[in-house]
């Protein structure tokens, strides 16, 4: 059965590189497009040295959790956006007919090497952050420097799904995902101190992301969060992103079973 | 010389593409939703970037939040990143069909976005403003001018990002797959045009380099210099005669190419 799904990520990236040229600028680029993020932080850092009370290099490591954690949760699944051409289309029906999991196949058959380049920077980018920020390490801290970029992940893949799903019930939905995924990345990003008002307590604490980079980071660097989050929370991304995306599973279940083909 | 009969023509192109957009009710809703909440993000990002001193880059905090809101609801009226036909239509040959028609390819893809950017205007436009205007305070233009400037230069802007993107476009039809050219397209658009972040926090003379060599700033960062009125109305009225320059090379760029593409046009298929 995994024979299956290799032979389908192969198929997709045969296809994917046969415009060599097309390719080679993608893969170039959309690399690049994941270093305006930080081309765009050190920017604002230059204007006051300061985001939120927080320094360049708490930043930064708050960055590097996201950077790395979004681009595996996009490579991973990120291609589960095109739910919806398959979902109007009736595509999703072939899907459905075959024996292997609709949601692996998805995963397989949209599958991006593109994305592979961002996976790579962003790595390196976590990387600099932990050495040039002053992380405490401690033998726990060494374990969270490990999980937090896989728990956020985790997280990610859980909005990007259920993001995906809603298009069963709402074709075109696809830009409100995006709201959620790629804002979500980005607010993920930055200390939660810069947000404000109803916006930081539904995207922050309702929704979660200040789990995903800001408050790992604070545990990493010593830090309590200023804005009265309980300590012990910090060490929780693992488990949230968890809850997360059981219930993002849940949903795309209930997508499924609501799904009625187009009738044409 | 343009004939009325062509005028005619491309008026009902834009018309149906304006009433075509008026059928996507669903994602002119989520199109509006993820720009409200990307303009709270980068509102409350530039607001903290400028709560030290009052100010970033010349911009007092009420026009910072002016230029992102606005900006949030100009980004879906210049339209920089939305679908393009034409490219999938070079690669399956049924541009074939578009080149029979008695209208010039690149003037009815022109028409066509300017009634896209009509409908956007009355709709995608709105939305985040008003959400906007909840929520933070805005800096209002002091002259009345100022808005009628404000849409000139948006007029400007939504026709040099059409005469742009018809350019990449066109690379279909030596590259077949533009995913590559279009990638460029977004990285070089987003960052050159303020949309991230207002170009004056760069340094100076990048943001000189962008202002003379490029398109870019004519798409965002001049519409919204016009409505904050940086520097006055003397240097909204510059920026813009900046931009109908670079209308004026986009499209003659655009000719150049349009004719060595349908040159070398090799239908694909049978």
């Amino acid at each position: 059965m995994a024979n299956a799904y290799f032979r389908l990520l192969a198929a997709q990236v045969r296809s994917q590189t046969q415009y060599r040229l097309s390719f080679a600028l993608d893969l170039g680029f959309s690399t690049v497009l994941t270093s305006l993020d930080l081309v765009t932080l050190w920017v604002l850092f230059a204007v006051n040295d300061n985001l939120g009370g927080f320094g360049g290099k708490d930043v930064l490591l708050m960055v590097g959790i996201a950077a790395i954690s979004f681009p595996i949760a996009d490579l991973v699944v990120g291609n589960t956006e095109k739910l919806r051409f398959y979902v109007r289309s009736g595509l999703f029906d072939a899907v459905l007919l075959r024996p292997l999991s609709a949601l692996g196949q998805l995963v397989a058959m949209d599958f991006a090497p593109r994305r592979v380049g961002r996976v790579v920077q962003g790595t390196a980018i976590y990387v600099v952050a932990l050495a040039v920020a002053p992380v405490q390490w401690s033998a726990p801290v060494a374990l969270l420097v490990v999980l937090a970029p896989l728990a956020g992940a985790v997280f990610f893949a859980a909005i990007f799904v259920a993001g995906a799903t809603v298009a069963f019930w709402w074709i075109d939905s696809g830009e409100i995902s995006n709201a959620f995924t790629y804002g979500g990345k980005d607010v993920a990003a930055y200390p939660m101190t810069v947000f404000g008002g109803l916006f930081r307590r539904v995207f922050a604490y309702g929704l979660g992301f200040a789990f995903v980079s800001y408050l790992p980071a604070l545990a990493m660097l010593g830090k309590s969060d200023p804005l009265g989050t309980l300590d012990w929370l910090r060490w929780c991304s693992p488990l949230t992103s968890l809850i997360v995306a059981t219930l993002a599973g849940l949903f795309w279940r209930s997508g499924v079973r609501h799904y009625r083909s187009t009738g044409s | 010389m343009v004939s009325t009969s062509a005028v005619r023509v491309l008026a009902a192109l834009a018309g149906a593409e304006f009433r075509r957009y008026v059928t996507y009710r669903q994602a002119t809703l989520a199109g509006a939703f993820t720009n409200t909440v990307f303009g709270f993000m980068r509102c409350y990002v530039l607001l903290s970037v400028a709560a030290a001193t009052g100010q970033a880059a010349g911009y007092t905090s009420a026009q910072l939040v002016t230029f992102v809101w606005v900006g949030q609801g100009l980004f879906a009226v210049v339209n920089y990143w939305g679908q393009q036909e034409l490219p999938e239509r070079v690669r399956t040959g049924q541009v074939v069909s578009d080149l029979l028609r008695p209208v010039d390819l690149m003037a009815g893809f022109l028409a066509a976005d300017t009634g896209r950017a009509a409908h956007a205007m009355l709709t995608r436009f709105v939305v985040p403003v008003v959400a906007g205007l909840l929520f933070f305070d805005f800096y209002f233009p002091t002259h009345a001018w100022t808005y009628v400037l404000f849409l000139v230069s948006t007029a400007a802007g939504v026709l040099v990002c059409s005469a742009c993107r018809y350019l990449v476009a066109l690379t279909s039809f030596w590259l077949l797959d533009i995913r590559g050219a279009l990638m460029v397209w977004v990285v070089a658009s987003g960052v050159g045009s303020g949309l991230y972040f207002p170009l004056p926090v760069l340094p100076d003379w990048v943001v000189t380099v962008l202002w003379v060599g490029t398109p870019f700033p004519a798409l965002m960062q001049a519409p919204l210099d016009v409505l904050v009125e940086r520097g006055g109305t003397g240097h909204g009225l510059v920026l813009i005669a900046g931009q109908v320059t670079w209308l004026v090379v986009a499209v003659g760029v655009g000719r150049v190419v349009q004719r060595r593409a349908l040159r070398r046009l090799v239908l694909q298929g049978g």
